[in-house]
């Protein structure tokens, strides 16, 4: 593929910012008359202070734009972007699978578009759809309750652990203070079990990648409060001891934590519930398909099972009489955001769910592991690792992956997840999803193969084809400049 | 195959493009006879049943999700609470559901993803202008779990024995709620202190700071909706207890009210979504701002500027050695997926409105507060606004008779406001609903 991206700017930069097109500062103390065309209120507007100046700041500087010139920034910095839209973007353990335009339209309802301290008879209609959800995601991970609260998958580990946490107080159980990860976990599991004041046990991958069930039992004891486990595992491969795995952590009195974030492999082919698992969170930014909008926001559920359900946060959704109405579960943790969550998220991934139903479902997770599988097969690259599922760990071997990956952006590709699991040397994390073309899938080995091809020299000078060539990282964090204040500070 | 079909079929993902044949060749380069050859799941814990989710097509969906959203009562909405709307321009919508920016990822790839990292950039540098701190992060998921990580970042640069962040006795409850599970897994305890007639009781918080503060938060507009008459002085009194002065506030207020950092605060938290999204049933985002000693202590991702090879300025992620994916559990948070989105959207909202346009909507919510206030308060047996402050788009209205009734009869007539006891309502204004106000005070009365 060739693809040569936008690159708007001068010789000192790229597009502008926007302090640096137009900027200007109001007296909000003793304010003059001014003519901003965007301005909330019109004709004859009251430009003094409406209160004491004592309350008020002095100035205001700020950019503001005509609304044609924003357009044009945003256009602009639109076009100097990769998305799902404009290419594969394999990044391994994200699941960018394709974002169908319908459910926008279905979240941007008006009527969707409510308060959340309305009563619950004039949100009859929100409540129906939160409950039906929470229903949908109860079916596909095999559990008896789910919350909707959660605003991210970390969160949704927050919220999982938290009720673990409370589910061994209740049991008279306090003297549990550790919750074991394996090695190859995703960050957020150590950082999430330590935020709930968890210490956390790391436990050492076993040589065919999975959880080593001899190094499992030496790590549980009386002091484990849970294990996190994420199936597919971080390269892909299934962890085919589950069943042991559940019975050592429930031997011990733990609770067994799914991380949802590698579900996409499972959909209606396996469920965490009947494997063991007492609580996850799912993904819904991953696996169905709501946009992840640049990094956020996403949605992160936690489902439990039927013992730990009134641990939930508060409120939960019932239905009684074929009314909806909002309660607090029982013994519930509390809140883990303000309100309910990611609405807008929720709506989309309700609809996207709908709109695949059983077979859909069962068709995304098969076709995304026969992507994975044969893109695999279709590039020359070592992967350690198998069988492999939805994703799989190439190895760069003796290059250096994050130069490999520059080199991809040139081919027209956004490159793997690169250098994690460190499992795995230079690790490409490579997950294609199901949404990728036989084609797509051809380009994109081409561009791994040519790219391992390349000199040394050219590796090491990509990306060329950017909008912005290899960007100084090490200089961002030692001289960190995190504002256009901080930019004009320096002049 | 026939693009017409492929469609409306019923089996399989609509999402996945593949034909029989390719499917066939695929299979064939993998070396395996079908899909379910390559799943190495035990059959013990395959699922060989139906899940019972119906598909539907997309025609018929988005007529059923319609019809069931159209459930919710037409109200009109004085509410607010944490949760607040304003109008937000059409162009607003537009440019951010650009796909280019809807559909990519965290920017792990700089290069390739300048726009987004750019417009986050810029994001911050709106956040840096209007707290005057010097350094703001890309996104928290919302005002209430901003509040945790203050407290949390509080903890961690202030140790003190019996370590205290003391809040306002009158908060949100479910910021409360937030803040006591993001401090359970910590040394931290929670205490609080009085209010008087709707602002912060100073002599009472300056008896109950003591060696064991660590952090003070106050808020400014108040969940009540007062302007807080005495920042600079309970910034005081954090600093004489070495404790940090934590403030919480919006992006609109933000436009208006003293700033922060002119009143001694070291952390800035709050709603920036009150700018850039409208009603989202409670989804936010969540301002992080603070001074540049604590920058290493920051949550959440930070953007910042560099160069490229060309020697030309570019934006990238930075400082990630605070985050969860490089320092596990002793990171600062364990926030990895954020609401950049929504800041993408508060940053063209603001941009859109320009230093005129924000100053005006801001002036425009004291003054709307301080006129519905006076209407509602000439009622018989209702007093408004309740506390004897200045108020930014929300009070509290007391009536004699019992205020759950009187919400009741408001929403049979079309209106929503916030129940805070048996005698106290809230009520809520904005550019949004301020046409209604005199329909609203119409519906009191003959509530009453």
């Amino acid at each position: 593929m060739n693809h040569d991206q936008a690159r708007y700017g001068d010789d000192d930069r790229y597009e502008p910012l926007l302090s640096e097109k137009d900027t200007t500062s109001v007296d909000v103390v003793g304010r003059s008359p001014t003519s901003n065309q965007n301005s909330s209120s019109s004709g004859d507007v009251d430009e003094t202070s409406p209160l004491p100046d004592d309350l008020t700041r002095d100035s205001l500087e700020l950019p503001g734009l005509s609304e044609p010139e924003l357009a044009r920034h945003y256009t602009r910095l639109s076009q100097m972007n990769w998305s799902v839209e404009s290419g594969p973007y394999p990044l391994g353990s994200c699941t960018m699978k394709y974002n169908p335009s319908f459910t926008e339209d279905v979240a941007a309802d008006p009527n969707g578009a409510v308060h959340p301290d309305r009563s619950d008879g004039t949100i009859q209609g929100t409540l129906e759809l939160l409950y039906d959800l929470e229903d949908y995601l109860a079916r596909i991970g095999g559990m008896d309750a789910v919350t909707l609260q959660p605003p991210a998958g970390a969160a949704g580990e927050f919220t999982g652990i938290l009720v673990a946490k409370a589910y061994h107080e209740t049991n008279d159980d306090e003297e549990r203070s550790e919750v074991i990860v394996p090695a190859s976990a995703h960050g957020t599991n150590f950082a999430s079990a330590a935020m709930a004041g968890y210490d956390v046990v790391e436990l050492p991958s076993g040589e065919d990648g999975r959880v080593d069930l001899a190094a499992l039992e030496a790590a549980v004891s009386e002091e484990t409060a849970a294990l996190m486990l994420t199936n597919p595992n971080t390269v892909g491969v299934f962890e085919r001891d589950i069943e042991e795995i559940a019975d050592i952590v429930h031997d011990a009195g733990g609770l067994l934590y799914y991380d949802g974030a590698n579900l996409n492999a499972l959909l209606g082919q396996a469920r965490p519930g009947d494997m063991g698992f007492d609580v996850m969170h799912y993904n819904v930014h991953k696996t169905f398909a709501t946009p992840h909008g640049g990094g956020g926001p996403g949605a992160g559920p936690v489902g439990v099972t039927e013992e730990l359900a009134a641990f939930l946060p508060s409120p939960q959704v019932r239905k009684h009489d074929g009314h909806y109405e909002l309660y607090e579960p029982e013994r519930s943790i509390g809140k883990v955001h303000g309100y309910q969550g990611n609405w807008l998220v929720l709506v989309k991934a309700f609809a996207y769910i709908a709109r695949l139903g059983d077979s859909g479902l069962k068709d995304a997770a098969a076709k995304a592991v026969l992507n994975a599988n044969y893109l695999a097969s279709q590039i020359d690259y070592e992967i350690p690792y198998g069988p492999f599922h939805h994703e799989f760990a190439a190895t760069a071997g003796e290059r250096d992956a994050a130069d490999v990956a520059k080199r991809m952006l040139d081919y027209g590709v956004h490159p793997p997840t690169t250098k994690w699991p460190e499992l795995v040397p230079e690790a490409m994390l490579t997950e294609p999803t199901e949404a990728e073309s036989l084609d797509s899938l051809d380009d994109l080995a081409a561009a791994f193969d040519s790219a391992m091809g390349d000199s040394d020299a050219d590796l090491e000078s990509a990306p060329s084809k950017t909008t912005a060539g290899r960007i100084d990282q090490a200089g961002a964090a030692r001289n960190p400049r995190l504002s256009w204040r901080a930019l004009s500070e320096e002049k | 195959m026939t693009n017409t079909s492929r469609h409306e079929r019923d089996e399989g993902s609509p999402y996945a493009p593949h034909t029989p044949e390719e499917i066939d060749e695929m299979l064939a380069a993998v070396g395996v006879e079908s899909e379910a050859d390559l799943f190495d799941v035990p059959a013990a814990v395959r699922f060989d049943d139906d899940l019972g989710i119906e598909s539907r097509g997309e025609r018929e969906l988005r007529a059923e999700l319609s019809k069931t959203l159209a459930k919710n009562a037409d109200l009109t909405e004085f509410l607010g609470r944490d949760h607040h709307t304003h109008y937000v321009p059409s162009v607003v919508d537009d440019l951010s559901r650009r796909s280019e920016f809807l559909t990519s990822y965290t920017q792990y790839q700089p290069e390739i993803t300048q726009g987004f990292l750019q417009a986050l950039f810029e994001y911050q540098s709106l956040l840096v202008e209007l707290t005057g701190l010097p350094v703001a992060n890309c996104s928290m998921y919302d005002a209430a779990t901003s509040l945790g990580e203050a407290a949390r970042l509080a903890g961690r640069v202030r140790q003190a024995s019996g370590s205290t962040v003391l809040i306002p006795e009158i908060l949100h409850e479910n910021k409360r709620a937030v803040l006591e599970n993001y401090v359970d897994g910590t040394e931290l305890e929670i205490g609080t202190y009085p209010m008087d007639d709707g602002n912060v009781a100073l002599d009472a918080l300056t008896q109950r700071v003591g060696d064991e503060t660590v952090m003070v938060y106050a808020e400014n507009p108040t969940v009540r909706g007062t302007i807080e008459e005495r920042l600079t002085e309970i910034g005081e009194v954090a600093r004489e207890a070495d404790a940090l002065f934590c403030l919480g506030t919006d992006a609109v207020a933000l436009g208006l009210l003293e700033e922060p950092a002119s009143v001694g605060a070291d952390v800035v938290v709050g709603e920036a979504d009150a700018l850039g999204l409208p009603t989202a049933y409670g989804m936010g985002l969540g301002i992080f701002a603070t001074r540049e000693t604590f920058l290493r202590q920051v949550p959440g991702r930070l953007v910042g500027a560099s160069e490229d090879s060309a020697g030309k300025r570019a934006y990238t992620l930075t400082l990630q050695t605070r985050e969860q994916h490089i320092r596990k559990e002793r990171a600062t948070s364990n926030i990895c997926t954020n609401q950049a989105w929504v800041a993408l959207r508060t940053a063209m909202h603001i941009a859109y409105l320009g230093p005129d346009g924000l100053v005006d909507l801001a002036s425009q919510c004291v003054r709307e507060a301080e006129s519905l206030a006076e209407s509602l308060g000439s009622l018989r047996g209702v007093k408004a606004p309740v506390h004897d402050r200045h108020h930014f788009r929300e009070f509290l209205v007391r009536t004699d008779q019992p205020s759950p009734a009187i919400a009741r009869d408001l929403e049979t007539n079309g209106f929503a406001v916030h129940v805070v006891d048996d005698h106290l309502l809230q009520v809520c204004v904005t550019d949004v609903n301020a046409a209604e106000t005199d329909a609203l005070v119409e519906a009191f009365e003959e509530a009453l």
